[in-house]
């Protein structure tokens, strides 16, 4: 037995609350990502390489544009249902016949739609320094699910995990973004110190953004297949510590 | 079938016991008060019906479906309506409405239903007003429709007339009671007694995690085994009572004699006589039968100790 419907309207009550406050939402990611290529391809030469055939700049916007997925992934799940477990307005969700899975499911499948969005509008935006191009649409598909996904799931968990905001901003910026920015969004990680190249092979969000600029621009510093399979292991890790506390209840239903 | 059963429900938070072994139930279509101090886990005890909190042990059943079990089934038979003033901030009231049926599985065949309530709860004209910015007692409401969107046979409602005006009050009143006429099972808690009292015709009173009583109102109120003589005495009553009398006597203004009475033990007549005897004149008498809230303190422990 199912509630389809139910995991439905939340689903769609997580999407309408993002798109009703949507210039917090999808304009100020995608306006600070904008910032970050004026500033970046005003310092860094143009013309060096970064990949074989590719130049900073065509290196630089798939990398953001994962960075900007991820970041907002986490900040909708987290944001959204911590407000709700403070309003008390979770309890609505609580009380319905809707099942953790259809929970977890619902809020993740949100923020995949805000990070896809934000995607989308960086690639955009980004038009006006270089159009780059999406060489495999189905990679991006599969890496834009897998990256934002993850993120949602994590973004769960602090929301689950934490007891007031200050915690949900610990999260977002001792873990989130230290994370993201030292994935190789800017850099090309063989370009760091033997000991950090080696770290960045354990920051699992190098995998998503190196997969994602294969999909991309068709190079990589991996195989995508490594990043896949390590994109798939950390999607399936965040869902699994996100269900478990869903499912003990943990600071939802006492 | 019972709306309710439970069966030795506990609840541990750490050390603390917040319910000890409750057993209850509920019979369908009752206008059910469940009473009991702040603290004496009456939250505890609804939020585990409702599926907000977890049992450490012992079950909870709605009509039938063990809330753990067949949680999907127990939720749809149940609306809760919270005490606190819980709401969601980016939608109106007809939004909200609408969110909370699609939650059970309802879309717009159930749009008929929402604008009836949205009618019998007086939100007509507040229908597209952001829930920021209603009033409480207007929250209020929102959260009484919220509970029956899905029409759920049994109906919890935890202090609904907190903080509300007696206006209010009274428009809230008439409502739950044309739902209990209708069929539901109203099951509420209130700290105004008296509201208890005239409106509901079952009652259980909790204390520190224990279920203390269960009953028909009427056979509750006929338990308690004390009531009052009030005599207003005349100025020229000069006594001294005897010491089985003075036992009784309770403080009371000047010019008067109060004098509590067993209700078997204590035949009126004869208490009667025996103050006459001793020189008691009175001008008038009244009797004060209890209400419930000299039971309530009774059991609770709330009230002066006589025994």
């Amino acid at each position: 037995m199912s509630n389809f419907y139910g995991f439905y309207t939340l689903l769609a009550r997580e999407i309408w609350r993002f798109l009703k406050v949507s210039i917090q939402t999808i304009l100020t990611p995608v306006i600070t990502v904008l910032l970050y290529l004026l500033i970046f391809s005003s310092v860094i030469s143009k013309s060096r390489q970064m990949l074989p055939g590719v130049d900073y700049l065509t290196f630089l916007i798939p990398g953001l544009m994962v960075m900007a997925m991820l970041q907002n992934a986490f900040a909708n799940s987290s944001s959204s249902l911590f407000q709700s477990r403070l309003n008390g307005n979770v309890i609505f969700v609580l009380l319905a016949p809707i099942s953790d899975f259809e929970i977890y499911a619902a809020f993740v499948g949100a923020a995949v739609v805000r990070g896809a969005l934000v995607g989308i509008g960086v690639w955009l935006a980004a038009l006006i320094f270089s159009m780059v191009p999406i060489k495999h649409p189905l990679y991006v598909f599969i890496f834009t699910i897998f990256s934002t996904s993850s993120l949602g799931a994590l973004g769960l968990v602090s929301a689950i995990i934490a007891d007031k905001w200050d915690h949900i901003s610990a999260f977002q910026n001792f873990i989130i973004v230290p994370f993201s920015f030292l994935s190789g969004v800017f850099f090309s990680i063989r370009d760091l110190p033997p000991f950090w190249e080696k770290a960045s092979y354990f920051n699992p969000f190098f995998y998503f953004v190196d997969g994602f600029r294969y999909s991309c621009l068709g190079v990589s510093e991996m195989t995508v297949g490594v990043s896949l399979k390590v994109s798939l292991l950390f999607f399936l890790l965040s869902s699994a510590w996100a269900l478990a506390l869903l499912w003990r209840g943990s600071n939802l239903r006492g | 079938m019972n709306a309710i059963e439970v069966i030795d429900l506990k609840k541990n938070y750490g050390s603390l016991q917040a319910l000890t072994g409750v057993d209850l139930s509920i019979a369908e279509g009752a206008f059910f008060a469940l009473l009991g101090p702040n603290g004496a886990g009456k939250s505890t005890l609804i939020n585990i019906i409702a599926g907000l909190t977890r049992a450490s042990s012992g079950r909870a059943a709605i009509l039938g479906h063990d809330v753990r079990k067949e949680w999907r089934a127990s939720r749809y038979k149940l609306g809760v309506v919270p005490q606190e003033l819980a709401y969601d901030p980016f939608f109106t009231v007809r939004e909200m409405l609408t969110l909370q049926s699609g939650y059970f599985g309802l879309g717009r065949e159930n749009r008929p239903w929402l604008d009836e309530l949205l009618k019998a709860l007086g939100l007509e004209d507040k229908a597209d007003t952001s829930m920021n910015h209603l009033s409480g007692g207007m929250k209020r409401r929102v959260l009484i429709a919220q509970a029956l969107v899905h029409r759920p046979p049994v109906v919890i409602l935890d202090e609904p007339t907190a903080g509300v005006d007696v206006a209010l009050r009274e428009q809230l009143w008439s409502f739950i009671r044309s739902l209990n006429r209708k069929g539901h099972t109203i099951i509420l808690t209130t700290h105004y007694l008296e509201e208890a009292e005239n409106m509901c015709d079952e009652i259980a009173i909790l204390d520190r995690g224990r279920l203390v009583v269960s009953a028909a109102k009427d056979e509750l109120l006929s338990r308690y085994s004390w009531r009052q003589l009030r005599l207003q005495l005349l100025p020229e009553s000069r006594f001294k009572l005897p010491a089985d009398m003075a036992a009784k006597q309770e403080s009371a203004p000047k010019g008067e004699l109060l004098l509590r009475l067993h209700r078997e033990h204590d035949r009126i007549d004869e208490v009667l006589a025996a103050l006459e005897a001793t020189g008691v004149k009175f001008s008038d008498l009244r009797i004060h039968e209890p209400g419930l809230t000299e039971v309530y303190s009774e059991l609770t422990g709330g009230g002066e100790n006589h025994e």
